[in-house]
């Protein structure tokens, strides 16, 4: 479909590569910033933004008929910012100023201060709602274009996902697709341990969406169920798809430990993950 | 409550919030963009008048505020202008999180009404009265933030609501309130207060019904031979800065009037310019650290000091400071 970019498969995987390792030079560089949560949804996106989904001018971001993307677990700004970068809407560079005083390229991300960044999110729990704003305007607008929101797993603890669950399903919101990064961990802990979020098929199944579940880290999969989720808009239920991925995936011993949360690697662990991302250890 | 009679002010049979309702109808038949938002309450704060006349550009997110602030911000991203309506207390204090982000950080051109400010809202109690609206929506640097004070005035800011960059709050209440203003070219500009009556002696600063109560206090100030310059300060930010430093210089006693706390209200803003620059005696008339109770309004500013009565003891007493 024009104005959407579908890679090849074995492009798809070199992307995904490298938007793992522009996550890790970013925060490192920055000495802060949430890399674990950033990987485990790296899949997610690239399926997105270079599997054929999204649809986006990366030379006109505010394009009034985009399809739009919320990345409401707003501490996996880097992963945001490497894929805008990697689909052109703004030079690689600037990623190396993440955090920075006087840098746009903020820890969390803030509406409309880099191009292409469609909500200001990072206190959690706010991006469905915005994502079914965007449904209800092109609807009265007229505009077709499918609104793709991700939400992580801790933030489906707040309330106002589940009023938006709510809503979504009382105004059929068909094209509304929430993409669900359940990597199981939250700050403090294993959700299971934390407060616990199952049975959560049966849970959005409850509230009116059509639930499909996949590997979060095979992209074709990903591919497949975002493409099926945008068929299913005729059932005019919202779709999620949830994810299951691995918090930190790519780099063992992020994955191993939970309390990597919201810490950036030194120098020293961040050559060991350069080399596991890279394949070369 | 006789807002505005001894000022002999023409009286309104209408709350203020059916003005706004009116207002609201108004504004969405002249501009296809605006869409209105509703915490289910929109038969109380009058933005159902729009859902008769225009059902698809009306939606009712039902009891749940936090996420009708997110579909409304939303909507202002699909190019729609959004009013986002419900009690002021209710949107402020469940939803404020959700203004500061979705609204006040992404600096969205979108407006947030308020209803039921203040005190006078009926018999309610005070878990539905708006008593801290302006200090919460004071904490979020990109509002715009207006108080009207009469039908006229809500009329022009609601007109006014989506010309203007960036987010905006404006309070709107149960009272009906005088006519100070003519509904035909109503001298009303964003950030421009107004003086309402001319004086020489003292200035009392108000905004929303402490407007009409501040003329009734001039009038009765009159009587004992202190003239007052009464200011409506209907927009509390961007705040007129250049009229209350003239009115401090030139009558040399400030009173600010206001149906809210005290603290963190519209009284401080303004000392907090008169002190910069043109310090003279003030006083302040408004909530003292107190939540009010239910009771009629009349029997309700009375008790807790809103009236014109306490507007002149105030005033009195700056005055009599000013030549100390």
């Amino acid at each position: 479909m024009k104005d959407s970019v579908l890679l090849e498969a074995d492009q798809l995987l070199e992307t995904a590569r490298q938007l793992r390792l522009d996550i890790l030079e970013m925060t490192t560089k920055a000495g802060s910033g949430h890399p674990s949560s950033s990987w485990s949804a790296v899949e997610l996106v690239t399926a997105l933004y270079f599997g054929g989904i999204l649809r986006y001018r990366a030379n006109e971001p505010w394009w009034p008929a985009r399809d739009r993307f919320i990345m409401s677990k707003g501490h996996a700004a880097p992963l945001l910012y490497a894929a805008l970068a990697k689909a052109g809407y703004f030079p690689r560079e600037e990623l190396w100023t993440l955090r920075e005083v006087g840098s746009p390229v903020q820890g969390h991300p803030i509406q409309g201060m880099m191009p292409g960044v469609e909500a200001t999110t990072g206190s959690l729990g706010q991006g469905l709602s915005l994502g079914l704003g965007h449904v209800l305007g092109g609807r009265l607008t007229g505009q077709k274009f499918s609104v793709f929101v991700l939400l992580g797993d801790g933030e489906c603890e707040a309330g106002q996902i589940w009023e938006a669950a709510m809503a979504a399903s009382h105004y059929k919101a068909g094209n509304l697709v929430a993409m669900l990064d359940y990597n199981k961990y939250q700050e403090t802990g294993p959700i299971s341990r934390e407060i616990a979020l199952e049975p959560l098929v049966d849970k959005w199944k409850s509230f009116g969406w059509n639930v499909q579940e996949v590997n979060g880290h095979e992209i074709k999969e990903v591919i497949a169920a975002l493409t099926l989720a945008q068929q299913l808009e005729a059932t005019a239920k919202p779709q999620i798809i949830i994810a299951h991925t691995i918090k930190g995936k790519g780099v063992s011993f992020v994955e191993a430990d939970f309390t990597y949360h919201g810490r950036a690697l030194n120098a020293e662990q961040a050559a060991l993950a350069r080399e596991e991302i890279n394949g070369t250890r | 409550m006789e807002l505005g009679k001894k000022a002999g002010l023409t009286q309104c049979n209408k709350p203020l919030r059916n003005i706004f309702g009116d207002a609201l109808l108004e504004v969405a038949r002249a501009n296809e963009r605006v869409v209105v938002l509703d915490g289910d309450l929109g038969n109380s704060t009058m933005a159902e008048y729009v859902r008769y006349e225009f059902p698809d550009r009306f939606f009712n997110l039902g009891i749940a505020e936090s996420n009708l602030v997110g579909v409304g911000a939303g909507l202002a991203g699909a190019g729609l202008y959004p009013f986002i309506t419900s009690f002021s207390s209710f949107l402020l204090c469940n939803a404020y999180d959700q203004i500061r982000l979705a609204v006040a950080m992404s600096e969205i051109d979108a407006t947030v009404i308020g209803s039921h400010g203040g005190i006078t809202l009926g018999k309610d109690g005070p878990t539905q009265m708006g008593i801290e609206d302006l200090a919460l929506i004071g904490g979020l640097p990109t509002f715009t933030i207006i108080v009207p004070c009469d039908p006229a005035s809500m009329h022009a800011a609601v007109k006014a609501a989506p010309s203007i960059k960036g987010p905006v709050f404006i309070r709107s209440s149960r009272v009906p309130m005088p006519y100070i203003y003519p509904l035909e070219d109503t001298p009303w500009e964003v950030g421009k207060a107004n003086i309402v009556r001319e004086g020489a002696d003292l200035t009392i600063i108000g905004c929303g019904m402490m407007v009409a109560a501040g003329l009734d206090a001039a009038a009765m100030l009159a009587e004992e031979g202190i003239e007052a310059r009464v200011v409506d300060l209907h927009t509390i930010r961007p705040m007129d800065k250049e009229s209350i430093v003239a009115a401090a210089k030139e009558t040399g006693a400030v009173v600010v009037a206001e149906e809210h706390l005290l603290h963190g209200g519209v009284g401080s803003n303004v000392a907090r310019v008169v002190a910069e620059s043109a310090p003279v005696p003030m006083r302040f008339v408004g909530l003292r650290d107190v939540y009010v109770e239910s009771g009629a309004p009349a029997d309700l500013v009375k008790k807790y000091n809103l009236t014109a009565d306490d507007i002149c003891t105030a005033a009195r007493e700056a005055y009599a400071a000013k030549g100390a």
